[in-house]
């Protein structure tokens, strides 16, 4: 009887949406009664154990086998899955990641358990004997689902951002799984990868200058590389442009593009479908630049210069060259 | 190179979801259909690679009658071949679907040969559930891989490409594979005149198909909390410039 956290991490560095998940999953064994345990996948994890302690984990149990040494999404699904069996969890907590989706998706389909991903909420009258209610997001959040996970073991994965990490030191025991994987997992692992540069991306620039439809083509993008290059910052874009060819799709900002959080999102041109919204809601400040005042990103930003951005943005680098002589 | 390609048909939303009265599904009343984005790239690598190696791409849905129409896209943008698993609901939780939808896979391989490959997007549009495709995969017993930016084939295996935190992951599949494909992986095609003809003609097949009831259930949506903001208009034209740069240097963006 217990909640486990899934860890995520990579060759032996944790990803910090563990750390939420590690928090709530505490917060649900607590009142739940029962106890917070982990689980970590491969030996080059096993440093992990300290951390989970620090969450609050009272038994780290880690996945071994020679084969986990990189990520592989059926050979950790399988590994989890074998960890589940032998525990009996009442609940299992994933990040919700790309990667944590994946995991538990594969825990789900080999243990023929329902999974909910994205839960933003879990029902506090849970005891775990009943039916967990949880909320997920839909349409990349845009929508909430009111949902029941009814199984034995319940499969979620926790909506990244939802939950703060919060320590609570304890001191952990570990358990060494030594996990069985035949010939039919070892497929899917990373074979290779070619490291990113370092350098501001998208998704950590502290300032992006974005564009819409009503950039107009690929060579209107030009004023606003250059206010974001004066901002340090980068240039984003909606999906109707990555649609037009004007801009390459690691550029797209939205719900099937790249999710920012940026000090200040400068939205040019850019009407603020729900597909975009979600992908840029999450930004401190939204500066939209806009020819309609009733454009859905006008009244959702703090604030908004009405006229046309090729007069507007390249009048603004202009303004901030004066001052900065 | 035979590949099938699943894709669900979706709502597409402007600026506003709105959700029916009682709660059990999104208001359409005003909303066009179309394929959920993953999806339209799958079929667009599709057909890409059986233009390289030859080949034909079977599309297959698991949806209301209606989503006929989106399988009639894919047989426009280059799809030969489209199957309709039909439902009463509007949507089916992910094991039921993935069952359903395994089994007719199942039954279109006994009946014409494996595909070489099946197809996924990353995740439905709507509900997100991250799930079928590879629950569909390990009842079918092939390796699969979510998230895929890039697919190629080199010789019998698939090349997958896909993005992390890290950087750029490959990962090798041997055929017969399956593979949820993300958006940007490549830019869909604009169907053509004799391509939108094909997609009138085209015999859709329909194949019932039936999965138990999973463990996730629908109670009911709601709407997150509205974001209200009272927006600061700064000022109109290139003359605002000035309080735009003003407001930079407040938030501490402009030194």
């Amino acid at each position: 009887m217990s909640v486990l956290a899934v860890i995520e991490h990579d060759r032996g560095t944790i990803a910090t949406a563990s750390l939420g998940v590690l928090t709530a999953a505490r917060n649900l064994a607590a009142q739940m009664g029962t106890s917070l345990e982990a689980v970590t996948v491969g030996s080059n994890a096993d440093a992990l154990a300290s951390v989970a302690g620090q969450y609050g984990a009272t038994v780290v149990h880690q996945a071994h086998h020679d084969a986990l040494t990189d990520f592989g999404p059926e050979a950790w699904g399988e590994a989890v899955a074998q960890v589940v069996r032998a525990t009996s969890p009442q609940v299992v907590i994933g990040t919700g990641t790309e990667r944590g989706h994946e995991v538990i998706a594969q825990v789900a389909a080999r243990l023929d358990l329902p999974a909910s991903m994205n839960c933003t909420e879990f029902d506090s009258s849970f005891n775990g004997t009943q039916p967990l209610r949880v909320v997920r997001a839909r349409w990349g959040g845009s929508l909430l689902e009111q949902a029941e996970v009814d199984a034995t073991i319940k499969l979620v994965t926790l909506a990244n951002h939802t939950v703060d990490a919060v320590e609570a030191p304890t001191s952990a025991s570990n358990t060494v799984h030594n996990v069985n994987l035949d010939s039919s997992v070892m497929h899917s692992f990373v074979q290779d990868r070619v490291e990113r540069v370092a350098g501001v991306t998208l998704a950590t620039a502290p300032v992006v200058v974005s564009g819409g439809r009503g950039v107009g083509s690929a060579e209107a993008f030009a004023p606003l590389e250059e206010l974001a290059g004066l901002l340090g910052g980068v240039v984003g874009c909606s999906r109707a442009v990555t649609n037009n060819g004007w801009r390459n799709h690691t550029d797209q900002v939205g719900q099937t593009g790249t999710r920012i959080a940026p000090d200040i999102y400068i939205a040019c041109g850019i009407s603020g479908a729900i597909q975009h919204w979600v992908g840029a809601m999450a930004s401190k400040n939204i500066l939209a630049i806009n020819t309609d005042k009733e454009a859905n990103i006008v009244t959702k930003a703090g604030y908004a210069v009405i006229g046309d951005l090729h007069k507007i943005v390249p009048a603004i680098s202009e303004e901030i060259r004066r001052r900065r002589g | 190179m035979n590949i099938l390609v699943c894709v669900k048909r979706v709502p597409a939303p402007g600026a506003r979801i709105n959700i029916t009265d009682d709660g059990q599904a999104v208001d359409t009343a005003f909303l066009g259909f179309t394929v959920s984005p993953h999806e339209e790239c799958a079929v667009e690598q599709a057909v890409q690679l059986v233009e390289k190696h030859g080949g034909e791409v079977t599309v297959l849905t698991l949806g209301p009658a209606e989503a006929e129409e989106q399988l009639r896209t894919a047989v426009s943008v280059g799809a030969a071949k489209a199957v309709l698993v039909p439902i009463t609901e509007s949507d089916w939780d992910p094991q039921r679907t993935a069952q359903a939808i395994a089994s007719v896979i199942t039954d279109l391989e006994n009946a014409n040969g494996k595909y070489d490959l099946v197809l996924f997007g990353n995740e439905s549009a709507d509900s997100c559930g991250y799930q079928v495709g590879i629950r569909v995969a390990l009842k079918l017993g092939r390796p699969m891989v979510n998230g895929a930016k890039g697919l190629d084939i080199e010789g019998s295996v698939a090349k997958v490409r896909r993005e992390s935190d890290a950087g750029q992951e490959i990962y090798m599949l041997p055929l017969p594979s399956a593979v949820g494909v993300k958006e940007g992986i490549n830019l869909p095609r604009y169907p053509t005149m004799k391509g939108r003809l094909a997609s009138k003609k085209v015999d859709v097949t329909r194949t019932e198909s039936t999965g138990s009831v999973g463990g996730l259930k629908m109670i009911q949506l709601q709407r997150p909390p509205e974001r209200v903001s009272n927006t600061q208009i700064l000022g109109t034209g290139p003359e605002a410039a000035s309080a735009v740069v003003d407001l930079l240097e407040e938030l501490g963006v402009f030194k």
